[in-house]
């Protein structure tokens, strides 16, 4: 195991340099200067030159791209030109926003997509079959901005059960130490506030949830009737354990698989930051923080962001390999 | 005479497809008793898995019901029975071995698992009891290093392997029955006499009675007591295994054992019955055999005949050997 991880780690390195790389000549390819971007368009060629000097503008291409690397390897991020605090600083609590609503959706989409999945299989051509692949085929359509609309005409507005946008109550807040709310208010013993975070979570998880959902959904069906009708489902009913036991023992694991891969590739994706769900219930996520860059030409923050983001989905991606051979005992750790 | 633990009575098991209704098992009568083996030969198609699914009611359903007949397990009668009550019987008193030992274990579970699952399922035995019961059971098959093997997992072993797991597993309870669908078709030849060996061992030292599907006549010569011929859904031939071999009565029977190569006999081709087994339907009349028979009278093709005694516990289902009909051959 030791050693198959290790050589997973060891290939990642190229990936990361590989993405570096990119991230920088997009950068650099972007039409416009950024020294006229930081002082204005009034400022002399005098100052700016300076500026460019200051930044390290001035020199090679390639001498450019390893102070770069040299700065990333210290943890150093760059700083933003907008706010002029440092990135790496700035961006801890808009991850921690993303990350916290990405495992609200996730555990939405993932345990009603498994279970609802599992259902269809087992009661095949069933109406809840029927229905279940209808929900799931309306979810995988449906316009995200347009269904946290109607969440917060419906909930908020109309029926006043749960708040519209926000993170947590701000009248009375709870000192920020993982910038996970959830985490944070436990820490705090605030019950009370813990209740509100999770009130908060719960629309924008679910318009942001109903896509993976719908997925995750109709990816377990398919592969459960294919697990099901295979010798072994038909050796576990011979040895008289029950459909119940069968479907969410023997034939569960058996589908776990392909249904991993979705889990995998749609949680990176969210982890990126959902711009429109972001945007919609106020959510102070990454999303939105590389969006505002964008729209302020924040060159050093956007680069860093697009860096992370590509950073997490890369180790998403080794989490779910590396879950593969958890579960698959045929996947060897040694070989290959 | 020894008591039967399995009668089968008028069995029908029809599959519900888009093109019909198909009667693949289509009253079938057989007998296991204790402590014999049976073997259920025939083509590919005859019903011979169907029926022996249909008795533990593991027939895919849909399409596949049982319409009609008895299954009297030790007298009881198993159709009417609720799915609660079959799962106590499956694997406990009458258990199942399949034809793919590389399929029919689960690729993600030891073979430790699997074993002590069964085990704790039926007995409620603690963890670790039911694991030295499963060691046990693996030593009982023959299987060497029995106590790494019971944590690896299926595809660490060969197919030979994997089949005695899968006898390992069925036994584990000490069944009364044993089906065994096809247990050595997909092995190799040296692997298939061991295999076989083991269960005939099985059922002499513990008496466990077993029901063998084959179409392998060799097989049948070398573990049967007694065997019932199949063919398109019905039995047409059942004595025991000296009788079927040494006086066929069914023209379908001889002509299996005459497609059965020889070593002492020189021939320029292997004899093969013509024809096919038919596609089976309701509306079938006659024999079923009658297009492919070459005694076929014009009898044979407007009724069936019954299954009847011929001699001492030997019976066909054939016009050639009913008595009224006698004259006519």
């Amino acid at each position: 195991m030791n050693s198959y991880l290790f050589k997973r780690i060891t290939v990642l390195i190229p990936v990361l340099i590989g993405m570096t790389l990119i991230v920088f000549s997009i950068i650099h390819a972007i039409p416009g200067d950024p020294a006229e971007t930081i002082l204005g368009q009034k400022a002399t060629e005098q100052s700016k030159e300076a500026l460019r000097q200051q930044l390290g503008l001035d020199q090679p291409w390639l001498q450019q791209y390893f102070n770069y690397m040299g700065d990333l390897l210290q943890g150093d991020l760059g700083t933003s030109i907008r706010t002029k605090t440092p990135i790496a600083e700035e961006i801890v609590p808009y991850l921690a926003a993303t990350l916290e609503l990405t495992a609200a959706s996730m555990l939405f989409a993932t345990f009603v997509g498994v279970n609802a999945g599992i259902i269809s299989a087992w009661k095949q051509n069933s109406w809840f079959d029927y229905m279940a692949m209808i929900i799931a085929l309306i979810g995988v359509s449906m316009p995200i901005f347009w269904l946290g609309l109607m969440e917060q005409l419906l909930f908020a507005l109309k029926l006043h059960w749960l708040p519209s946008i926000g993170r947590m109550d701000q009248r009375d807040p709870v000192e920020s130490i993982t910038n996970l709310y959830v985490i944070d208010t436990m820490l705090a013993g605030r019950w009370d506030q813990l209740w509100t975070v999770i009130k908060h979570l719960i629309l924008p998880s679910i318009a942001l949830g109903t896509i993976p959902m719908a997925i995750i959904a109709r990816m377990t069906r398919s592969s459960m009737l294919e697990v099901m009708s295979s010798d072994y489902i038909r050796t576990a009913k011979a040895k008289g354990m029950s459909q119940f036991l069968v479907v969410y023992k023997h034939a569960l694991k058996n589908s776990l698989i392909p249904v991993l891969t979705v889990v995998g590739l749609q949680t990176g994706s969210l982890l990126g930051g959902a711009v429109l769900t972001e945007t919609i219930f106020a959510w102070p996520g990454v999303g939105r923080y590389i969006y505002e860059a964008i729209s302020s030409r924040d060159y050093p923050v956007i680069q860093s962001g697009i860096l992370i983001i590509a950073f997490i989905f890369v180790l998403i991606n080794l989490l779910v390999d590396l879950l593969y051979a958890a579960v698959d005992p045929r996947i060897n750790y040694n070989k290959g | 005479m020894r008591q039967p633990i399995l009668r089968i009575e008028d069995l029908h098991t029809h599959f519900f497809t888009d093109r019909g209704e198909v009667p693949a098992v289509d009253g079938v009568d057989l007998v296991v008793h204790s402590g014999e083996v049976l073997g259920v030969v025939g083509e590919s198609g005859c019903g011979k898995s169907v029926t022996s699914l249909s008795v533990l009611k593991l027939v895919p359903s849909p399409p596949g019901r049982i319409v009609g007949g008895r299954i009297l397990l030790k007298g009881k009668d198993l159709v009417p029975l609720k799915e609660k009550e079959m799962r106590g019987i499956r694997g406990n008193s009458v258990s199942m071995i399949f034809q793919e030992p590389m399929t029919s274990l689960n690729p993600l579970f030891t073979v430790g698992q699997q074993i002590v699952e069964t085990v704790r399922l039926h007995r409620g035995m603690s963890r670790k009891a039911a694991r030295a019961h499963a060691v046990d059971m693996l030593q009982k098959v023959g299987i060497p290093r029995a106590e790494d093997i019971v944590d690896e997992y299926p595809h660490q072993l060969s197919g030979g392997m994997r089949q005695r797991v899968m006898i390992a597993m069925s036994i584990s309870l000490n069944p009364e029955l044993l089906i065994a669908d096809e247990p050595t078709t997909a092995l190799d030849v040296t692997i298939q006499a061991q295999i076989l060996d083991l269960l005939r061992r099985l059922n002499e030292e513990q008496g466990t009675a077993v029901m063998l599907i084959t179409h392998d006549l060799g097989v049948v010569a070398e573990m049967c007591d007694r065997v019932a011929v199949m063919y398109a859904g019905k039995v047409v031939e059942e004595g025991g295994v000296q009788d079927i071999f040494n006086h066929p009565l069914h023209p379908y029977t001889q002509g299996l054992i005459r497609s059965v190569p020889r070593m002492n006999e020189e021939r320029e081709r292997l004899y093969s019955i013509p024809g096919h087994v038919p596609v089976l339907s309701k509306e079938m009349q006659g024999c079923r055999f009658a297009p492919r028979c070459p005694h076929v009278m014009e009898v044979c093709l407007r009724s069936m005949p019954e299954l009847t005694l011929q001699e001492e516990l030997h019976s066909c289902r054939c016009w050639l050997h009913e008595r009224p009909q006698e004259d006519a051959v």
